[in-house]
């Protein structure tokens, strides 16, 4: 059903992603699809990395892990943005046309007030995407 | 496997570059937090000492508005009188680095490593930087600045007490028209060509340099790792930002409040809109609005647009006037008015030793000590658009390019004025108060109402363009160097400078308190300045031996 699936990481929060990669992982397994995990960091150092081309590497290294722990195929792809709070919605939106997923599993918050000024990342690209999107709350 | 094809957004490959090793993880002094619905992620202290100084000082200045008026004006001419020297000599010293870093070997190093590509084109790139570092300034000076020096440089030198009492600059131009216009203009490309841009590439190149070549989060302490090493991710550094944030309000609010003047006596003349408090709280609150809106659609959908339309009306309003007004003598006027600022160059920037106090501390001093107070914004948004250009490209583009617009504005704009009364002897633009200038001045070309017109947005538009980025940045710095901060945290400082603005235009004498906070902080600002100059070569010369 799914040959595909990709799934946006926050590795400065990757402890919060728990479920949606259990999810992903399990999905991955029974459809035998591969995962593409996708991070955006911005040019300038970050939490998680000094330049891109580290965020890339630890990204990389992150996809390694998951696929050895669940014993699925995976890769990476390390996006980088001027302003990532702002762009980070069209540039995920664009990785699921570069990778030509067909579904998206990503973790979400519970949606509360801020959501009614502010859509979390999941609900505006459950809403614009195209592939099936799966959001992990 | 990472996936690094161009059309991905990723850089190429970064090439060699010198990553500072240190302990300090970016964001590790950073709380997150909920607060009601908005989630947060601020620097521990440097976001809350800030706001809660910011805060106490509005307080102060509502609640004993007379004894804060006296404290602000006797800081105001201590600080411009008693530090003329230092402000002068540090502007000149900032100059000549960075004409240095041209043609010295070192321009080679690329920012963000060997190998890394420009994120911007030249275009949207010269864009931004030209937006935040100029802005309003030049629609409440251009006309304005050039017309006040020659007026006092024509009417020569008066002394009491064997000190000068005129405001002319250097030895005046009693009575010799030719010599005043160009003694005029010198005096104005003096004070908005090499020497301001040299500020901000300094402040900028050292935020570049720190950030994206060696590791350190884009905050202004990261410039002074080699010399503080891992103590600037303490007290030290937390200061230095906490500096940094209130020079960028402060610097902020006090364009936003000549803005709100200039727009509302444009309205005024225009469309007979009434001057007062009410007409200003409501522009700064559209203004703010707008703002509002462009640093929640981020730096390429909003402060990258804005500054692009911008550039663009201020473009067509230069080549209206230009073509408007007495073209060839105009022209002529700019190479003439650029070889008589590098004839006064050096008198100019003499530190020492002047008979022209008045127009020394008054102009000079209080011009250099805005600058330096508007570095850490501006210097912070140019460096965070600047990756992947050489030192030699970025001070090149920094320094020279703007200030070449900035001569061939002035001449413009302030050559058109005085032809205006030398020639023609129209004289409303002279007689007029500051603010108002630039309107009389285009009253006197054809189609005034649509230029004026022209000349009220972009007012506003320059406004926009610097309350946006300047939010971008005092978020960044709060954020402890973050750039990926939650969108709540940059609309909170937006509104925050709007409202301390109005607050301050609100009170008695709110545009000079504003103004002596703004000198106030740029004088320990300049030590700074001073110190990454330093830090700028070390990092420059570890690079380089990497390579």
């Amino acid at each position: 059903m799914f040959d595909k699936i990709m799934v946006p990481v926050d590795l400065a929060h990757a402890d919060k992603l728990d479920r949606a990669l259990r999810c992903a992982a399990d999905l991955a397994t029974q459809y035998k699809a591969k995962v593409t995990y996708v991070g955006v960091s911005a040019a300038t150092p970050g939490s998680v990395a000094h330049t891109p081309e580290e965020f890339a590497k630890k990204l990389s290294a992150f996809a390694k892990s998951q696929a050895e722990t669940h014993g699925i195929e995976a890769d990476s792809l390390a996006l980088t943005s001027h302003d990532p709070t702002v762009d980070l919605d069209p540039t995920l939106l664009k990785a699921i046309e570069g990778t030509g997923a067909d579904l998206v599993v990503m973790a979400s918050h519970i949606p509360n007030v801020a959501d009614y000024i502010w859509a979390s990342n999941g609900s505006t690209i459950a809403r614009r995407a195209k592939a099936s999107v799966m959001l992990v709350r | 496997m990472a996936d690094t094809s161009a059309n991905q957004g990723i850089p190429e490959p970064e090439g060699t570059s010198q990553i500072i090793e240190t302990e300090y993880e970016i964001g590790q002094d950073n709380i997150e937090t909920q607060i009601g619905p908005f989630g947060l992620d601020i620097h521990n202290p440097v976001f809350l000492v800030s706001g809660i100084c910011i805060i106490a000082f509005v307080f102060y200045t509502l609640a004993l508005p007379e004894q804060s008026g006296a404290v602000f004006s006797w800081l105001f001419s201590a600080v411009t009188q008693g530090f003329d020297w230092f402000f002068l000599s540090a502007a000149n010293i900032f100059v000549l680095f960075c004409l240095l870093l041209i043609v010295l070997p070192v321009g080679s190093v690329r920012l963000g490593g060997a190998e890394a590509t420009p994120d911007y084109t030249y275009i949207g790139w010269f864009a931004m930087l030209f937006a935040a570092g100029m802005g309003i300034g030049l629609m409440f000076y251009g006309v304005s600045e050039p017309m006040s020096h020659f007026a006092s440089s024509i009417g020569g030198t008066a002394a009491e007490d064997g000190a000068r009492t005129d405001w002319a600059p250097l030895g005046a131009a009693g009575g010799d028209e030719q010599a005043a216009i160009r003694l005029a203009f010198a005096a104005t490309i003096f004070h908005w060509g090499l020497h301001p841009w040299a500020i901000y590439a300094v402040v900028a190149l050292a935020l570049a340099l720190f950030s994206y070549n060696k590791g350190l989060p884009l905050t202004i302490r990261s410039a002074f790792y080699p010399i503080l090493g891992d103590r600037v991710w303490g007290w030290p550094g937390h200061v230095i930002d906490t500096l940094a944030v209130f020079a960028t309000l402060f610097g902020l609010a006090t364009s936003l409040g000549f803005g709100a003047t200039q727009a509302n006596a444009g309205l005024n003349e225009l469309f007979g809109v009434p001057i007062g408090s009410t007409t200003e709280v409501i522009l700064i609150t559209a203004i703010t609005a707008v703002a509002l809106i462009s640093v929640v659609r981020g730096l390429d959908g909003g402060v990258k647009v804005l500054s692009e339309i911008n550039m663009g009306l201020a473009a067509l309003l230069l080549l209206f006037v230009l073509f408007a007004g007495p073209t060839l003598a105009i022209l002529t006027g700019f190479v003439d008015y650029l070889a008589a600022y590098l004839t006064y160059l050096p008198a100019l920037s003499n530190p020492v030793g002047r008979e022209d106090t008045n127009f020394m501390q008054g102009w000079t001093s209080f011009y250099w000590a805005w600058w330096i107070s508007w570095s850490p914004f501006v210097g912070m948004f140019i460096a965070r658009v600047s990756r992947g250009r050489t030192v030699r490209e970025f001070i090149i583009c920094v320094l020279l390019i703007p200030s070449m617009v900035c001569v061939l504005w002035m001449s413009v704009f302030g050559g058109v004025a005085i032809q205006q009364v030398v020639q023609d002897g129209y004289t409303a633009a002279q007689e007029a108060p500051l603010e108002l200038k630039l309107f009389k001045m285009l009253d006197a070309l054809p189609l005034a109402s649509i230029t004026s017109f022209i000349g009220i947005v972009l007012v506003i538009v320059f406004f926009v363009t610097s309350s946006d980025s300047g939010s971008l940045v005092i978020d960044t710095i709060t954020a402890g160097g973050k750039v990926d901060a939650p969108v709540p945290q940059r609309v909170f400082w937006c509104i925050f400078e709007g409202a301390v603005a109005i607050v301050l235009l609100l009170s008695a004498g709110g545009l000079q308190s504003l103004q002596s906070m703004v000198i106030s902080t740029g004088l320990p600002f300049t030590v700074v300045l001073l110190i990454m100059c330093w830090a700028i070569w070390k990092g420059l010369q570890a690079e380089r031996r990497a390579l």
